[in-house]
């Protein structure tokens, strides 16, 4: 091989590096010095959105649509992207200031905030307004007091169920407790009405910690005590996660739950082939439309099941936020009050229920989920939210190995607690 | 430094550079050049020297800034974390078994297109189709056949009642990691097929027509004289296929995302987590450069092994 062969192949790597990390420091060089501007509440807006659970594209798209013509002198590009490609496609495109509108989880604004990614709104956004939004989702954009966005998608994890397999199985009335929900899939499964009854979104992403903060709250167990340190491998913590491995060790639980995200859950229900699940709002709808689903009017909604220590759903709200970088904020903050107007939601209301407190009144909202709103309207009352920390991710991350290696039996559930505990603690010092 | 290299090194002023230098036609050859360098520095030699600044730093955020400067210790960290060795390991058994099986089902399938029979050109063609697929799309495609649910692979085995019911394939780490292999298996194979395939149709018929007089059978034929004759273009795939393989992301990405409980978290994908995800933007680069580096090694001894390959007929 001669040297040019060489030279060759160390321009092969240089490209490769480039294509790895080097696009971010590209970044830093062209964009440095890049800052927000107010803009005069005209021209063009770029909007990043999730094409997954709450208001479908096609929403999305007809509430923009409704904006424009209302101001013709605003245009507004949408793109959509996967929930677990959200996150890291706002951080890679906030140096470029790529879009102006971004919608960010509830667990994000610590860590987006406290790196001034996306702009306080606090002061547009008068405590006149805030107080007619269901408290629990008012805390989705809040970050040390401040708020870095509105609420828009007010959500918590539900329970589902096919009445048609408990009935058949004698399950009647409906478990409201996990105790029951156990007994009820045992029924299920030794009167081979199917073969697994519980199917969970617990695949290596958000949705895993979502059901997992759930069941802690229902066991009564904490993510941190109030100096900070890790307590979820003791007491509901631990038993949650235990729980979590006994339906599967029973078989209750379908072994592909630990490759399902809520999406793929909602399918299998909807396939007929389980009977229970956790999920977001939007799966009521969708498993009740005999066009996405072959047991429409089967399945019902309910509060999610008591533990020992009550019912409290996960608060997977999402809001929507002005990034640092638009150069055209009044303009976004427009076009943001828009699409959280109540007028709006209420139209809407299908696949996602309002943030506004009076929308759970609303004729136009009831008429749209006649079985979701009374269910929602206490549910959302009672919310547990995950740990508010800036380094979020990592500590999701580290939690949901570990929790997928008790699920896949590679630790028991107290070793695996253990050693994620270890591991929040270190990265929450570093 | 061995012989070879320092020929090499010997030769190129020679043969590669005109006497006189590159710009011994003065401007006009500065300026015929300067797109090209412009570009080379703007998309290889600023990133690299950019993403090595940026590994000595605790850089912890997308946004210019002041961070505290951390010398080699980004690196150092790396070392000393068990989920870096882990994902070391996961990328080597990767590479190792695709590549692998790459090579060995692309021999076998070179030899097979390489025989004339009729509808030939209707099966090169088909067999290419794999390579042609963009990598997303391959591992959207595996997602589906694998679907624990309503998957091709499950129907298909409980059908020829090969297993009883259906399963998952992507739920437990070392099943999953499996499977993605699997997957790039599919897709790559094709790839060797052809090298081999273009190898072989190098090779004289007369060296076969000696061998049959001599009374070789077919096996002895194959080992003798097609192998042999193969191994350059071998090891060409294998050096091609190592370093694809050791970088792999975007079917990891596409197929599982890095889980179950990390187990197909392959080296850059643990990068790109701690990069994008945790915004750990200086640790991340430093992953870079160790995988760079991993890379370099098996250029070099690869390299080596090359020019000991070289074959004249």
């Amino acid at each position: 091989m001669s040297m040019s062969e060489e030279l060759n192949e160390r321009r092969k790597l240089s490209r490769r590096e480039f294509l790895e990390l080097g696009a971010a420091g590209t970044g830093l060089l062209l964009l440095a010095g890049c800052g927000g501007g107010q803009g005069g509440g005209s021209g063009t807006l770029n909007a990043l959105f999730m094409s997954q659970a709450a208001y479908s594209e096609t929403d999305v798209k007809n509430m923009t649509e409704q904006f424009q013509k209302q101001n013709p002198g605003i245009k507004v590009n949408l793109t959509f992207v996967t929930y677990e490609a959200l996150h890291d496609k706002i951080v890679a495109a906030a140096p470029a200031g790529t879009y102006d509108t971004v919608l960010v989880d509830v667990i994000w604004p610590a860590e987006f905030a406290s790196k001034k990614m996306i702009v306080d709104i606090t002061d547009r956004f008068p405590e006149s307004e805030r107080s007619k939004i269901v408290a629990g989702g008012l805390k989705t954009t809040e970050y040390d007091g401040r708020y870095y966005g509105v609420p828009w998608i007010l959500d918590t994890k539900y329970f589902f169920y096919n009445k048609k397999m408990l009935g058949e199985a004698g399950v009647n009335p409906p478990p409201d407790t996990w105790d029951g929900v156990v007994e009820a899939a045992r029924a299920l499964k030794s009167k081979g009405v199917v073969e697994y009854p519980l199917i969970w979104s617990w695949a290596q992403a958000e949705a895993i910690i979502c059901d997992y903060a759930q069941l802690l709250g229902a066991y009564g167990g904490q993510f941190f005590d109030e100096n900070g340190k890790s307590t979820f491998n003791t007491g509901g913590g631990l038993q949650a996660l235990e729980f979590m491995r006994m339906t599967l060790d029973e078989k209750l639980s379908n072994p592909a739950s630990t490759e399902t995200l809520e999406d793929d859950a909602r399918k299998v229900i909807s396939q007929g082939e389980a009977a229970m699940a956790l999920n977001w709002t939007y799966m009521f709808a969708l498993a009740n439309d005999p066009k996405e689903s072959q047991v429409a009017g089967q399945i019902d909604i309910a509060h999610t099941p008591k533990g020992p220590a009550g019912a409290p759903g996960v608060n997977g709200s999402m809001g929507m936020a002005i990034t640092s970088g638009s150069q055209n904020q009044d303009a976004a903050w427009k076009y943001i009050q828009f699409m959280t107007s109540q007028k709006i939601q209420n139209q809407y209301a299908k696949l996602s229920l309002p943030i506004w407190k009076s929308s759970y009144d609303d004729k136009q909202v009831i008429q749209a989920l006649p079985e979701v709103v009374p269910v929602a309207k206490t549910q959302l009352n009672d919310l547990i939210l995950r740990p508010v920390v800036t380094q979020y991710n990592d500590v999701s991350h580290t939690m949901q190995v570990e929790l997928q290696q008790a699920l896949t039996g590679d630790k028991t559930p107290k070793q695996a607690l253990d050693d994620a505990a270890k591991a929040v603690s270190e990265t929450m010092q570093s | 430094m061995n012989q070879a290299r320092a020929a090499g090194l010997k030769r190129l002023p020679r043969t590669i550079l005109p006497k006189g230098g590159a710009f011994r036609h003065g401007p006009t050859a500065l300026i015929l050049l300067l797109p090209s360098l412009v570009v080379v520095f703007g998309i290889v030699i600023y990133p690299l020297i950019r993403t090595f600044y940026t590994s000595l730093f605790d850089v912890t955020s997308a946004f210019p800034g002041n961070y505290p400067f951390v010398g080699l210790g980004n690196y150092l960290e790396a070392l000393g974390r068990t989920e870096f060795w882990a994902a070391i390991l996961r990328t080597a058994y990767f590479t190792l078994s695709t590549t692998l099986l790459e090579v060995v089902l692309g021999i076998l399938l070179g030899l097979l297109l390489n025989v004339e029979f009729r509808g030939r050109w209707l099966l090169r063609s088909i067999v290419i189709l794999p390579w042609a697929l963009p990598t997303v799309v391959n591992g959207a495609m595996w997602r589906w056949i694998l679907n624990p649910a309503y998957g091709a692979l499950n129907a298909l085995l409980t059908q020829l009642h090969i297993i009883p019911e259906y399963r998952s394939w992507l739920g437990t780490p070392w099943m999953a990691l499996n499977m993605v292999v699997v997957a790039d298996v599919w897709k790559m194979t094709p790839l060797a097929a052809f090298f081999i395939l273009a190898a072989l149709q190098t090779i004289p018929h007369d060296l076969y027509e000696a061998a049959w007089v001599d009374g070789a059978g077919r096996l002895r034929t194959f080992f003798s004289i097609t192998l042999p004759l193969l191994i350059p273009t071998i090891v060409i795939i294998l050096v091609l296929r190592t370093m694809e393989a050791f970088k792999v992301f975007d079917i990891i990405y596409v197929m599982t995302r890095g889980g179950p409980a990390d187990g197909t978290q392959t080296i850059a994908y643990y990068t790109y987590v701690e990069a994008f995800s945790n915004q750990l933007f200086g640790y991340g680069a430093a992953l870079a450069y160790v995988i760079a580096f991993f890379i370099l090694c098996f250029a070099i001894i690869y390299m080596r092994l090359l020019r000991r390959g070289e074959v004249e007929y």
